[in-house]
């Protein structure tokens, strides 16, 4: 233990202090781990009461850190983690109505409702995010062509402002302050608690079929087969597929099975490994990419395979591995998602994946899925009808930066954008012209006491904190 | 049957909140004892929708000695038979940061040592009659040998363990188990601005001390590591130890 300055006012339980930078044992990064990023001082808040209300730099909340990029960075602010403040207010067990503070992780709320027969009713795909973290990016899962996105299912939050002032937001009470907030990166206030309504299901147990497609033609067309009847749709892309069985991969369909006996079925308990160390670069390399996703392709040898597994494995088969971002080395990785208008969704998203190869891109996981036209509160939110498509890559050099900028370009010029969760690098200009409308609005409700890495980046273009 | 009953003193602490959703999560009553009010209102709501059957609250300020029987004759209300006690409160203070305030050096004494000592005294003579249950202390590794940095906290948890031993030769042949809990530095709020070395997350510690209790063990080092770590630490000879700068 070093030497450190006396500090009393832990006296108090709970109590607020500064985190010197050098204490800092986990300074807040991003899943990604790029960009590298340096808080001026961190703040754990045990209690929501805990959340500062005057601020002499700008603030923002951090709950578990599994956005991609930098939404959740704030360099050189100071940052109030709200991983603590994880308790549940009230819980109607009838009706399916959960309120808890925002730092309650997907994992926690899923321990707490599923014996009660509720689930969440929107999840991404790993359960350690925080409802906060939910509600700020406003996410979406599997099931978006059927209920749409995180924020369709909020009833009800808290906003504390960094001028003290404390709001509570739906769409009846502070609407317009309400529609910010959802998919706002955090920027309108401190999300203290969240109100929900949950999902009915009749048993944890999900019945998945996976459909082999053999080019991204057939993919499309059996995911719009599936999505009329699964409530649950995602697609993996072989994405060092070429020619004509570019974007060959596999449909995942899925839906909850009611149990023969009635029950909810056992609870879950499956092993869960966790990467100790970051992984040198070349364990995540092209050739060992590209071997993986034949492998995972040629694995199901039939066109169609059903198996009966358990919710949580379905839904977040990445959690099995903890920190499985250090796989990518020390360079970290990035996420690119975008979503394109239906009409051009095939010929786009071709030209994507050619963009991506010639760019000598190498993405081991690639995730297509197609977005229903439910529309969600939410004034900043991503989704929009069409298809979406989600690469995982490690960073490399300059060409793959400007492979990105090109696919953001054919993006853009259909009338598509790309999700700020995921992202770490779009071009400020890009993004703003992306979200035009929705920034000129988004912008009067933005605490002026808030701000992120990444908003930086979008609006000064990179300049840092004046 | 009806479900047994965990009172937990200094409730709103980040180990004691972590037990308690344990056991919220088997469905006990739950007694509650802390100083903040509001604070206590928001683990109650915490504690029925993770499960509990019952929870109540006391607020008490335990530096007080003299409300101590208050509390004892409180949890007796709440439940007939008291299936585990925790006695979770205390505070961390570096030697350096109380070295020039006697009178602060000696309130972490009347928060960790003589209202700790106090307490287990007398939920110890309060549950004689009933010749079952759990009393379990929070203490520290810290209070396995005194180190320059951190003495005076050390020395209160030394005097914790050492009481807590003595209580467990009395109280075992009353069929009452006393549980010593001994852990590292963990990540809690009583840790902010600290360095956590081989630091442990609060789910870690609570699901090892969940399980101590059930196996009525006498001594829980957790992570287990620390029992490891702190029998070299006190073997290092006096000379060796004294040039050692921790």
């Amino acid at each position: 233990m070093g030497r450190r300055r006396s500090n009393r006012s832990n006296r108090h339980f709970g109590n607020l202090r500064r985190i010197k930078p050098a204490v800092m044992e986990q300074l807040p990064s991003s899943w990604g781990r790029y960009p590298a990023s340096r808080a001026r001082s961190v703040v754990d808040a045990a209690w929501t009461s805990d959340v500062p209300s005057r601020v002499d730099a700008p603030l923002l909340a951090y709950g578990l850190g599994r956005s991609y990029g930098d939404v959740c960075l704030n360099d050189g602010g100071d940052v109030v983690r709200m991983h603590r403040c994880d308790r549940v207010l009230s819980f109607d067990r009838e009706l399916g109505i959960i309120r808890a503070e925002a730092g309650l992780s997907i994992a926690d709320l899923l321990r707490i409702c599923v014996p009660h027969g509720w689930f969440v009713p929107v999840t991404p795909g790993t359960r350690y995010v925080t409802l906060g973290g939910a509600v700020a990016n406003d996410v979406h899962g599997k099931n978006h062509h059927r209920v749409g996105t995180f924020g369709c299912h909020v009833r009800c939050l808290e906003l504390r402002r960094t001028d003290g002032s404390v709001h509570l937001c739906s769409l009846t009470d502070n609407a317009n302050l309400f529609s910010a907030t959802i998919a706002g990166m955090g920027l309108t206030g401190v999300i203290t608690w969240v109100e929900i309504q949950l999902l009915p299901i009749a048993s944890r147990i999900v019945i998945q079929e996976s459909v082999k497609a053999k080019s991204l033609h057939d993919l499309i067309e059996q995911t719009d087969a599936s999505d009329a009847d699964w409530d649950y749709t995602v697609s993996w892309i072989d994405v060092m597929s070429r020619g004509s069985s570019l974007g060959r991969g596999l449909v995942l369909r899925g839906r909850f099975q009611d149990m023969a006996d009635g029950t909810l079925g056992k609870p879950w308990k499956g092993p869960i490994l966790s990467v100790p160390i970051e992984a040198p670069s070349w364990l995540l390399s092209k050739p060992t990419i590209s071997l993986f996703n034949t492998v995972w392709y040629n694995r199901q040898l039939g066109r169609l395979k059903r198996t009966e597994l358990d919710a949580e494995p379905f839904f977040y088969p990445l959690d099995a591995v903890g920190s499985w971002n250090l796989l990518y080395g020390r360079r970290g990785m990035l996420q690119y998602q975008c979503v394109i208008p239906a009409d051009d969704g095939e010929r786009v998203m071709r030209r994507i994946l050619e963009e991506m190869q010639r760019g000598g891109v190498s993405s081991f996981l690639a995730v297509l899925k197609k977005f229903g036209p439910l529309v969600s509160p939410g004034l900043m939110s991503f989704p929009r009808p069409g298809l979406t498509l989600t690469l995982d890559m490690p960073i490399s050099g300059k060409p793959m930066f400007e492979a990105l900028h090109r696919c953001d370009e054919l993006v853009h010029s259909v009338g598509g954008r790309v999700y700020s969760a995921k992202d770490s690098r779009v071009r400020g200009s890009m993004f703003r012209a992306m979200y035009a409308d929705e920034i000129a609005r988004f912008l009067p409700h933005i605490d002026p006491g808030m701000s992120s890495s990444f908003w930086r980046r979008i609006m000064n273009d990179g300049k840092d904190i004046a | 049957m009806n479900p047994s009953s965990i009172v937990i003193i200094g409730a709103t602490s980040g180990i004691a909140q972590g037990v308690a959703r344990h056991y919220a999560q088997r469905g006990w009553n739950i007694y509650l004892v802390a100083r903040n009010t509001d604070a206590l209102a928001a683990i109650q709501s915490d504690l029925l929708a993770r499960g509990a059957m019952k929870v109540e609250s006391m607020a008490a300020d335990l530096r007080d000695v003299s409300r101590h029987d208050e509390v004892v004759k409180g949890a007796q209300q709440f439940s007939e038979t008291i299936g585990v006690v925790l006695i979770a409160h205390g505070i961390l203070r570096n030697q350096l940061e109380i070295d020039y305030d006697a009178d602060e050096m000696l309130q972490v004494w009347n928060v960790n040592a003589t209202s700790s000592i106090s307490l287990l005294h007398r939920f110890g003579v309060a549950m004689e009659t009933q010749r079952s249950g759990t009393i379990a202390i929070i203490s520290s590794v810290a209070g396995d040998r005194g180190r320059r940095s951190l003495y005076t906290y050390g020395s209160t948890k030394a005097a914790v363990s050492h009481f807590v031993a003595g209580m467990r030769g009395r109280y075992k042949p009353l069929g009452i188990n006393v549980l010593d809990i001994k852990p590292g530095p963990v990540d809690t709020p009583m840790m902010t601005g600290r360095t956590l070395m081989l630091g442990a997350t609060v789910e870690t510690v609570a699901k090892d001390i969940v399980a101590a209790i059930d196996k009525r063990k006498g001594v829980l080092y957790t992570p287990w590591f620390w029992r490891v770590i702190m029998r070299i630490v006190r073997m290092i000879p006096e000379p060796i130890f004294l040039k050692i700068k921790f």
